[in-house]
Parts: C-alpha cells; structure tokens; sequence
C-alpha cells in the first residue's frame, strides 16, 4: 500500500505538466476528430503524432541536460543551440574528409568525436559556473555569442553538405523500419538516461547540490564536481541533438541550426514543473514539456492563426500554461482537494445529507479551476 | 676597389629607387572604405565580404579598409574614422536604415563618396551618390510570373514567408498577394519560418497543411532553407514534387545546393539575390560615371530546363554538392 502511495505521489507531480498537454490535445481534437490518425508512407508511420515525435525529439533531448543544469547549478545554460552547431560542424568535417566512401563505421566515429567536442565545450562552462563561480547564464552568454563564429570557421566559412545515403537515413527513415530515425535515437537516448538515474546516485546527489550545496558539502558531496558534471551532460545533450539536427537538414547552417532553442528548452524545464532555481527535479515533466511545446507550435499552425499574430498567440498560450502550472496554482489546488476530502470525509462518518453538498463542493471547486 | 664597390651599390640603389617610383607614380591607389555586415551572418553575406575582398584589391588598384559588424553605432564610428582617414569612397551596407544622417552629412562636407550597397538607409538622397541593392519586389514579381505561367490551373500555393516584416520579406510576398487578390492563384495555406527563415518551421508549415487535407500544387518559399524543409515534409508524406511531380517547388537566394536541385529536377526554379555588387561599384568609380539615386540590380531567375554548371558556379552562394547531388 505504501509503495502504491508513493508511486501515486510522484504521479501526482506530474498531475499539471499533462494537464497542460491534455488541454492542447483537446484544443486539437475539437479542430478535427482525426487529429491521432496515423497511416502508412513509403513504409512508414505517417500522421500527427509521428510529426510531433520527429519535430521535438532535439528539444527533448536538450530539454533532459538542461534540467540538471538547472537542478544543480540554480541556472540556465544559454549556449546550448551554439554546442550544438559547434559539435555538428565538427562531426560534418569528418564525415566529409571521408569523401565518397562513407560507412556506418564513419559517421559513429564523427558522432563520437563530436560528443568529445560537446564534453569539451561543456567543460569549459562547467569549470567557470562551478570553480570560478561565474553566473550560469553569465558564463554560458560568452559562448551564446562567440559559438557560431567558431562553427563557422570550422565550416570553412560555407554551409557543407551531407549529402551522403547514411546521413540521410539517419534524418529520415531506415528502410524497412517504421518509425523515423530521429525519434528511435531519441527513445534510445531517454532510456539511457532512465538507466543512468535508475543504476547511480546522480539524481540525489544533483538535487542536494540543488537544494543547498553547504549542506551537500558537509555531508561529503563536492558541489563544484556535481555542478560540473551537469554541465558534461549538458555538453553531450548538445552534441546529439546538433547530430541529429544536422542530419535532418542535410547540411550544416551555422546561422541557424538550433537558433534559439534554449528559450524551448528552458520553458520546457519549467512547462514541467521544475523549479528554475534549482533543487528537486523530474526529467519525465521536462520531457512532457518538450513535447508541450511541439504540440503547442503546430496547434497554432492547425488552428491556422494568421502569421502576423503567431507570437502573440504563442506568448498568450504560454502565460496561461505557466499560471497553470505555477506553483501557486498547484498549491491552490492541493488546497482545494485536501479540504474536498476532509469534508468527504466529515460527512461520510456522519452520513448525512450533506455528501451531496460536498460533491456539489467538488464540482464548483473544478469548475473554478478551469477558469483559471 | 672598395670605393668602386660602394658607389656601384649607391648607383643600383639610386636606381632601384627611382624605377620603384616609376612605377608606383602612375598607379596612385584609390582609398575606400567599406562599412559592412559579419560575414558569419549568412552565407550570403560571405559571399559579398568575399566579392569586397576580392574586387577591391591592391592588384586592382584600391587602398580598402573594411569594417564588418552588425552593431550600427560600431558602424557609424568606423565610418566617421574612414572620413577622417581622407578616404574617397565610403561604402556601406548598414545594419540599421536609420541614424546615419550626421555621418553622411560630414562625410559630404570632406567630399568623399558615399556609394550604399545591398542595404538602403533612411535619409535624403542628397546624402548618397548612388546605392546599388536587390529589388526585393522584383524577385518576387520574377517569382510569381513563373508560378503564374507554369504552374497548371487552378493555382493552389502554399507561402512561407520569411522574418515578418524584413525587406525581403514584403518583396517577395507582395506580388503573390496582389496575384492571389486578383484571382489569378490562390493561396491555401500561409505561414513563416519565423525569424530565423528556418527550415524546421517552414517544414511544420507543410505538415500542418497536409494535416489539415489541403490541395496545393506549388509551395513558393522566401529562401533555400525554407524549400528543403517544405520538400522534407512532402517527401515524407509522400507527396510528388520537381520535374514531373504534383507540386512544383521554387526558392530564393542562389544556394548551391538548391540549384543543384533544381538542376536534378527535384525543385523546379529558384530566384537570384545577388550578393555580388562589388564589380558593378568598381567599374562606377573606374570610369568616373556614378549614377545618382537608386539602382537595382538584374537578377535572375533559373529553371530545371534553364540551369547550367556555369549558372552554378558563377552566380551560387555556399559549398557546392557537386553535380547530380540532391540535398534532401
């Protein structure tokens, strides 16, 4: 029983983060009824959802490193759009000095190179934000600026093409397999991650870091080493998802790949119910609210809103996600329910009349919940 | 003996010298000073920093200083500091249309040249003998001419739009709205790749069309960038596109890689911005004949039928592929 109650508890806390997806995929069905239809292409699965998957699956990945970020060093890392194009162009150049005669073997080795470089570029923000001392968003501001200069050095000043048949597998689909490639690396990557929370103690380690470093440190955790670590991680998040990212353009735009994506990956973060400064944290809400986001993006392109008005609609939806979401909110609403129950519970020892009161209680209380 | 040494090395000296003056008399350089963007800002960007580099060379006679930077007021004070260098040109793609009057003024009271390229500015046309620029509306007219005249009937075309609101952007929408106004196309789904004309976005645009069960036979994107994403999605859902497809596919910007698509007929035309203005300037200041006001520049438009390697290498931006290389 108090294994069940425990499981229900974390479920609990991702009551609001799929509240907000569920008002969405409402929004989405009353469009058009056919919003989960999923067909067959050229030997794939085709529809919405498959869309979603694809679209997100960088900002999922990003969204991952960035809430350790955010867990243990109580801020935000603002270049990870740079890391990635850094990485990419890094593991472009590779592919490419290998000319026509690209293998398997070719593009694991540069993808593999390129996770050192995104480990490197992590190491150089973590040792600023956890030894220096340097504001998270301060220090990772240097290479927000500077990082696509340096990919496009590395690009030889032009956009290169990865016009080779792997690179395009990867993008798209493997033949004979259903599912897009990006969204199988993605669930690849997810369940890495799981593993890695599941097997060690970085979890708990990340989040009393998080919630007060003095205290890890006199209970002999180093909180320079595990804000430095988070920051590894965020490096290699960068670097897969400048991998797949580049992949799924067939060639390397330093200009734009991955521009701005950390405001996605940030919100995402906080779509999920995780503090922005720092402390206990839950990977499954970042990852819902990187799907949120997706969602969010291609419901206003269902709901044909007019292109001057698109930001507008977006900024409106997201105020009203965030309140709901929002820890005042949630307080309001455990409120709300702890008194339905106590007053549940009052009338059924005394079995009267009133339950229908309380239940009418419940109902208004809902209902004002909605307006929120 | 030692003395005939000496006064050999004075006599090669005095020589070399003279010849060196010469030769350097007749060839007095021209100094001009360059005001322009970061070439890490596009590639088309590149390619004109690389054009400047190229056309206003030692070997071409010119003493150049060039400044790149997307911060207007750094803009403004590198111009003021070519004024005060006695330039006899000043040439500027601003970052910013607006703020530039007092330094044009100062530098019409020195009597050095202004020549803008690829940028206007808001100021009076006294201020500037001539600016050298794309027609951004004549591209989009170059554009929709040929959606009207090859696309079959009835036209259903899907606009992605470029950074709302940019030059660029109100060029090449213009003449589509005015033909989907006029009955002549009509436009069935209309979006942005937002303000970085992105790819992913432009992609999403499609998708959600498709979703939505639209009919169109011709997707017209504001750059290359924005057609591969649109072609993604339809090479996903597995919609017909280029040569003998259902949906006709056209571009802008002269990417390599997107006219080696259109030349594999797997898009089918792409539009010119031309980033290459620099010739056109040299020979203005060579032959002493600046026109005043505005000018335009010729752009082109190129065709699965109409391209050629030539094409390719001598008007694209970008890495090139390589020929018969599609970038999907």
């Amino acid at each position: 029983m108090p294994r069940i109650k425990a499981h229900f508890d974390r479920l609990s806390h991702l009551f609001l983060p799929l509240s907000v997806l569920v008002i969405l995929i409402v929004i989405n069905l009353i469009k058009g009824a056919d919003y989960f239809r999923i067909t067959m292409v050229n030997g794939a699965f085709y529809g919405n959802i498959p869309n979603i998957l694809f679209g997100a699956s960088e900002l999922v990945i990003l969204a991952i490193g960035m809430t350790l970020v955010t867990a243990a060093s109580r801020g935000q890392d603002i270049s990870i759009g740079e890391i990635g194009a850094i990485a990419s162009a890094i593991f472009v150049q590779y592919v490419l000095r290998a000319g026509s005669a690209v293998t398997l073997w070719t593009i694991l080795a540069g993808f593999l190179i390129s996770c050192v470089a995104g480990l490197l570029i992590g190491a150089f923000n973590g040792t600023l934000v956890s030894f220096f001392r340097v504001q998270p968003m301060v220090a990772t501001l240097i290479l927000f600026l500077g990082g696509r200069s340096i990919a496009f050095i590395i690009d030889g000043k032009v956009s290169p093409i990865l016009a080779n048949e792997i690179s395009n597998q990867i993008g798209t689909v493997i033949p004979g397999v259903p599912i897009q490639t990006p969204i199988i690396l993605t669930a690849v990557f997810i369940a890495v991650v799981v593993v890695v929370l599941k097997t060690t103690n970085l979890r708990l380690y990340v989040e009393a870091v998080g919630i007060n470093p003095n205290a890890a440190r006199l209970n002999g955790i180093d909180p320079k080493k595990i804000i430095f670590l988070t920051f590894l991680i965020m490096g290699v998040c960068s670097a897969v998802a400048g991998f797949i990212a580049v992949n799924k353009a067939g060639r390397h735009d330093s200009v734009n790949l991955l521009k701005f994506i950390m405001m996605d990956a940030i919100l995402a973060v906080a779509l999920g119910g995780n503090s922005l400064g720092g402390g206990k944290f839950s990977i499954t809400g970042s990852i819902i609210g990187a799907y949120t986001i997706e969602i969010l993006n291609r419901t206003l392109l269902r709901l044909e809103v007019n292109p001057e008005a698109i930001k507008a609609f977006k900024a409106v939806f997201i105020i009203i996600l965030m309140v709901i979401a929002s820890p005042v909110v949630r307080a309001f609403v455990r409120k709300v329910v702890d008194k339905a129950k106590t007053i549940v519970a009052a009338n059924s020892v005394r079995k009267t009349v009133g339950l229908n009161k309380a239940v009418f209680f419940i109902t208004d209380s809902s209902a004002g919940k909605k307006e929120e | 003996m030692k003395k005939f040494g000496l006064l050999l090395l004075v006599a090669v000296l005095v020589l070399s010298v003279a010849c060196g003056l010469a030769l350097a008399a007749p060839q007095k350089l021209i100094k001009v000073g360059i005001v322009n963007l970061p070439p890490e800002e596009s590639g088309y960007r590149q390619a004109n920093v690389e054009d400047m580099n190229k056309v206003f060379s030692r070997e071409n006679g010119y003493d150049a200083k060039q400044t790149n930077t997307a911060d207007n007021s750094e803009q403004i004070a590198a111009a003021r500091g070519y004024i005060r260098d006695g330039v006899d040109y000043l040439l500027i793609s601003a970052a910013n249309a607006t703020g530039w009057d007092d330094v044009l003024q100062s530098a019409k009271r020195a009597g050095v040249k202004v020549i803008l390229f690829d940028r206007l500015i808001d100021t009076d046309p006294s201020n500037y003998e001539a600016a050298l620029v794309s027609d951004m509306h004549y591209e989009g007219q170059l554009a929709t001419d040929w959606v009207l005249n090859n696309v079959p009937k009835p036209i259903k075309l899907v606009l992605i739009r470029g950074q709302l609101g940019s030059a660029a952007e109100i060029g090449r929408s213009a003449p589509v709205l005015k033909a989907a106004q006029e009955g002549k196309l009509e436009i069935v789904a209309d979006g942005t790749g937002g303000d970085t004309w992105s790819l992913e976005e432009a992609r999403k645009v499609v998708e959600a069309a498709i979703a939505a069960g639209k009919d169109f036979n011709v997707i017209y994107a504001q750059n290359d960038g924005m057609a591969q994403g649109a072609v993604q999605a339809l090479e996903a859902a597995g919609i017909s596109h280029g040569k003998n497809g259902k949906v006709k596919i056209i571009g802008f910007d002269f990417n390599r890689f997107a006219l080696r698509n259109v030349q594999a007929g797997y898009w089918d035309a792409d539009v010119q911005c031309n980033p290459r203005q620099a010739s056109q300037i040299d020979q203005w200041i060579k032959s002493g004949n600046i026109p005043k006001g505005i000018v335009y520049q010729q752009e082109l438009i190129l065709t699965t039928d109409t391209i050629t390697d030539e094409h390719i290498e001598k008007y694209g931006i970008n890495a090139d592929p390589g020929k018969g290389v599609i970038t999907r």
